[in-house]
C-alpha cells in the first residue's frame, strides 16, 4: 500500500514538474484580454488585422460578410477593409505570393484563421500566447529581419507593428539560481518611441488578439448564448423526469 | 409460424391496423419480449444507465455524422478547410461537428463505465459469455472507428497519429511492412489513407457496429439482465411465471432511463455549448494546424481515449522484454516444481515458455509493444473462463478483491494519464509496472478469484424501495 502511495505521489509530482516546464524555450505567457463580446475593440481588432497582418498572412477560411457578425455593415466592409480585387464574400487571402515569403522569410507565413485555437497549450490560451507574442519583439543585428523576439527565439516574422511599439531591448540582471548565476529577464527598456504609448500598445495588441480569437471560432457567443437556453431547458426536464420516475417507481417494493 | 388471427369487426382501426401487421410481422411479439414483457431485475444502480446511454450516443454520433458528410470532403487538399467550412459557413455546422467530436469522448467514457459495470458485478459469467464477447467486440470495433475517424479532420495531431499508429503494423515480423502499405495505400499516410478511412470510418466499420449491438441486445434479452447482486432473478418465479424480482422494462427502465439520460445530456450539452475542447483533450490544441507531412510534432500523443494503451506500449522496452521473459521462465519453474501435472504437461510447458522467451528476445521490442497493446484489449475477451470465483458480485466477494478491483482501476488511469505525457524515465517505470499489474490482474485470475473467504450470496436481491 506504501510503494502504491509513493508511485501515486511521484506521478502527480511528474504532472507538476510537466505543468512549469510546459512553455521551455520561452517566457511565462501574460494574460490575454477576451473580451469577444466587445464591438469595438473587435472591430478595432479587425482594422489592424487587415491593415499589418493580412499582406503576408491569410484567413482562408474567414469570409470578410462573416464580420457583420461585428457589427460592421457589408457597406462598412467594403469601404474600409477589402482591397480593390475583393469581393465581400470571398475569404481573406494574403496579398503576398506564398513562393515570395518562402524566399523572403525562409518560411511560408502560417494561415490565421484558427492561429488563436492552435497556440493554446497548457501553458494557456492561443491568445495568450500571441498577445505575448506581439509584444515581446527586440531589435536582434545578428538575425536576418533585425529583430527577435522572446516569446518565439529566432522568428522569421520582423517587427511589423515597430511603427506602432518603437524599438526596445530587454533588460537581464545575473542571478543566482540554484547555486549557479543565470541571466533572469527583468523587463524592458524603450530605445525609440512609437507612435503609440505603451499602454495604448498593449490595448491595440490587445484587440488585435481578440479579433483573432472571435475570428478562430466565430460561432463561440452564439455557443454560449444557445447553450444557456439548452441548459436551462434540460434542468426543468431532469426535474419532470425525476419527479416521473418517482411516480412510477413508487409502486415498487 | 403464428396462426393467422381474426379480430371483430367492432374493433378500432387501430387494433385492426396493428393486427393486420401481426399477421405479417412479429411486432407485438417484439415488443413485449424486448420491452413491455422483458423482465429486469429491480436493483439496478447507477451503472446501469450506461447501457442505454452508450446506444443514444450511438444514435447521436451516426445522425451527426450523415450530416456531417454533406459538407465534408475526404481529399487531402481540402479536407482541413472543409471542416472550418462546417465549422463557420455551414448552418448550425459548429453544433454537429461538436456534438460528433464530444460524442467520440463520450461514447468511450460510457462504454469505459459500461464495461467496468460488468466487470464488478460479474455480468460476463456464465451464462452471459456471448453477451460480454458481443461487447468487446463492439469495444474493438469501436477503437477502430474512432481511430479512423480522428484522421479526417487533416490537423497534425490526425496525421502523426495515424503515421505512428499505422508504423507500428510494420513492426510484426515478415509481413509487417507489406500490411502497412496496405493499411496506408502508400509509403506515407496521404490522400489515399483518408480516402480509405474515409470509407471504412462512414460505412465499413458503422455496419459491424450496428450488427454487433443488435446481436449484443437479442444475447442479452435471451440470458436476462445481471444484477449488482449477481443473483440470478430468473431462479424465483412468481405464480404468473414471471421473476419476483424482476419488473417489466417498460414503463420502470424506460421512465428510469429518461431521468439517466437527461442527467447526461446536460454534461454532455454543457460540454458541447461552454467547452468543447475540454482542455485540449476532446479536441487537440494540435489539430487546428492543418496536417504537414514534412514537420513532426514535438509530442505526438493519441486522443485520452487511447492513452491507457498506448502507455502499455511505450512501457515495452528493451528492459520490460526482459523483465517478462524473466517472469515466463519464473511461471515455468513453478509449475514444475509445485503444480501436480502430469510430466509430459511439465514439458509441454518448458518447451512452450523456452520458444516463448527466445521469440521475445529473437523481435525488436517494438513488435512486443505491439503484442502487448493488442493483448490488453483482446484480454478481455477471455475473461468469462478467467475469473473461477464462486460468486459473480464484488458485493459478496473478500475485502481484499475491493482492493485489487481499486488498483486496478486507478493504474487504468494512471497509465491513460502517462500516455497523453511525454515520455520520461519515472513515467515509464510507472507504465511498466500499470502493465504488469493489468495483466497480471487478468491472467492470475484463475488463481486469485478463488481465494479468500466469500460473503453468503442471498437467494433474492437486495432492494430498498424508492
Amino acid at each position: 500500500m506504501k510503494k502504491l502511495l509513493l508511485i501515486l505521489i511521484s506521478s502527480l509530482s511528474l504532472f507538476a514538474t510537466n505543468l512549469a516546464s510546459a512553455n521551455e524555450g520561452g517566457i511565462i505567457w501574460d494574460k490575454a484580454p477576451n473580451n469577444t463580446n466587445d464591438l469595438a475593440s473587435l472591430q478595432h481588432g479587425a482594422k489592424l488585422f487587415v491593415n499589418y497582418c493580412l499582406n503576408c498572412h491569410s484567413a482562408a477560411y474567414m469570409r470578410f460578410n462573416r464580420l457583420k457578425d461585428i457589427g460592421l455593415t457589408e457597406q462598412q466592409i467594403k469601404e474600409n477593409l477589402l482591397f480593390t480585387t475583393d469581393k465581400v464574400g470571398d475569404t481573406m487571402k494574403a496579398n503576398i505570393d506564398p513562393k515570395q515569403a518562402k524566399a523572403w522569410f525562409g518560411a511560408n507565413p502560417p494561415d490565421l484563421t484558427v492561429i488563436a485555437r492552435s497556440r493554446s497549450s497548457h501553458a494557456g490560451s492561443g491568445g495568450d500566447y500571441i498577445y505575448t507574442y506581439l509584444r515581446t519583439y527586440y531589435r536582434d543585428p545578428s538575425k536576418a529581419t533585425g529583430w527577435n523576439n522572446l516569446a518565439y527565439p529566432n522568428v522569421a516574422m520582423p517587427n511589423v507593428l515597430w511603427e506602432l511599439q518603437g524599438e526596445r531591448h530587454p533588460v537581464y540582471s545575473k542571478e543566482e539560481v540554484h547555486g549557479h548565476e543565470e541571466e533572469v529577464f527583468k523587463g524592458w527598456e524603450q530605445d525609440t518611441p512609437g507612435q503609440l504609448s505603451p499602454e495604448q500598445y498593449d490595448q491595440a495588441v490587445g484587440d488585435l488578439v481578440t479579433y483573432l480569437q472571435w475570428m478562430s471560432e466565430p460561432a463561440q457567443n452564439t455557443r454560449v448564448r444557445v447553450g444557456v437556453w439548452v441548459v436551462m431547458f434540460l434542468l426543468c426536464f431532469t426535474f419532470v423526469a425525476w419527479r416521473l420516475n418517482a411516480a412510477y417507481w413508487k409502486d415498487i417494493r | 409460424m403464428a396462426e393467422f388471427k381474426e379480430i371483430s369487426p367492432d374493433a378500432s382501426n387501430g387494433e385492426k391496423l396493428l393486427n393486420w401487421v401481426d399477421n405479417r410481422f412479429p411486432l407485438s411479439q417484439l415488443y413485449k419480449e424486448h420491452l413491455s414483457e422483458y423482465y429486469a431485475p429491480k436493483n439496478f444502480n447507477f451503472f446501469y444507465f450506461f447501457g442505454a446511454l452508450s446506444i443514444l450516443v450511438l444514435v447521436i454520433q451516426i445522425v451527426t455524422g450523415i450530416f456531417l458528410v454533406m459538407h465534408y470532403k475526404p481529399d487531402a487538399a481540402v479536407a482541413f478547410a472543409s471542416v472550418e467550412y462546417i465549422m463557420r459557413d455551414v448552418p448550425w455546422g459548429w453544433l454537429i461537428r461538436y456534438m460528433h467530436s464530444t460524442g467520440a469522448s463520450a461514447f468511450f467514457i460510457v462504454v469505459y463505465m459500461h464495461m467496468f459495470r460488468g466487470l464488478i458485478y460479474g455480468s460476463y459469467r456464465k451464462p452471459r459469455e456471448l453477451v460480454w464477447i458481443f461487447g468487446c467486440a463492439i469495444f474493438l470495433c469501436l477503437m477502430a472507428e474512432a481511430f479512423m475517424g480522428y484522421l479526417l479532420p487533416w490537423g497534425q495531431m490526425s496525421y502523426w497519429g495515424a503515421q505512428v499508429i499505422v508504423n507500428l503494423f510494420s513492426a510484426i515480423p515478415f509481413i509487417g511492412p507489406d500490411l502497412a502499405l496496405l493499411i496506408r495505400g502508400d509509403y506515407v499516410v496521404g490522400d489515399a489513407t483518408l480516402n480509405r478511412f474515409f470509407s471504412f470510418h462512414v460505412i465499413a466499420v458503422p455496419l459491424v457496429l450496428l450488427g454487433l449491438v443488435v446481436a449484443h441486445i437479442i444475447a442479452l434479452h435471451e440470458v436476462g439482465s445481471n444484477n449488482p447482486d449477481g443473483v440470478e432473478i430468473k431462479a424465483t418465479k412468481g405464480p404468473d411465471g414471471n421473476p419476483l424480482d424482476g419488473i417489466p422494462f417498460h414503463p420502470y427502465y424506460t421512465i428510469h432511463d429518461i431521468l439517466g439520460v437527461s442527467v447526461f445530456l446536460l454534461v454532455f450539452t454543457s460540454i458541447i455549448f461552454f467547452a468543447p475542447e475540454v482542455g485540449g483533450y476532446f479536441l487537440e490544441y494540435n489539430n487546428f494546424i492543418p496536417a504537414d507531412p514534412l514537420k513532426t510534432p514535438l509530442h505526438i500523443a493519441p486522443v485520452w481515449y487511447f492513452t491507457p494503451y498506448y502507455s502499455m506500449l511505450r512501457a515495452t522496452t528493451d528492459v520490460m522484454v526482459n523483465v517478462l521473459s524473466i517472469i515466463a521462465a519464473l511461471s515455468a519453474v513453478f509449475v514444475v516444481l509445485k503444480t501436480a501435472m502430469q510430466s509430459r504437461g511439465k514439458v509441454i510447458t518448458v518447451v512452450g515458455v523456452a520458444v516463448l522467451i527466445v521469440l521475445l528476445k529473437t523481435f525488436d521490442a517494438k513488435f512486443w509493444g505491439v503484442v502487448v497493446m493488442g493483448g490488453a484489449v483482446v484480454m478481455l475477451f477471455f475473461l468469462p473462463w478467467l475469473d473461477h470465483s464462486p460468486v459473480k458480485s464484488i458485493r459478496y466477494r473478500p475485502t481484499w478483491h475491493k482492493w485489487l478491483y481499486a488498483v486496478f482501476v486507478v493504474l487504468f488511469i494512471v497509465l491513460g494519464y502517462l500516455g497523453i505525457q511525454p515520455p520520461s524515465e519515472i513515467g515509464t517505470l510507472i507504465a511498466q509496472v500499470g502493465t504488469i499489474y493489468y495483466f497480471g490482474f487478468f491472467l492470475l485470475m484463475p488463481w486469485w478469484t478463488q481465494l479468500g473467504e466469500f460473503k453468503q450470496v442471498p437467494d433474492r436481491v437486495t432492494f430498498a424501495a424508492h
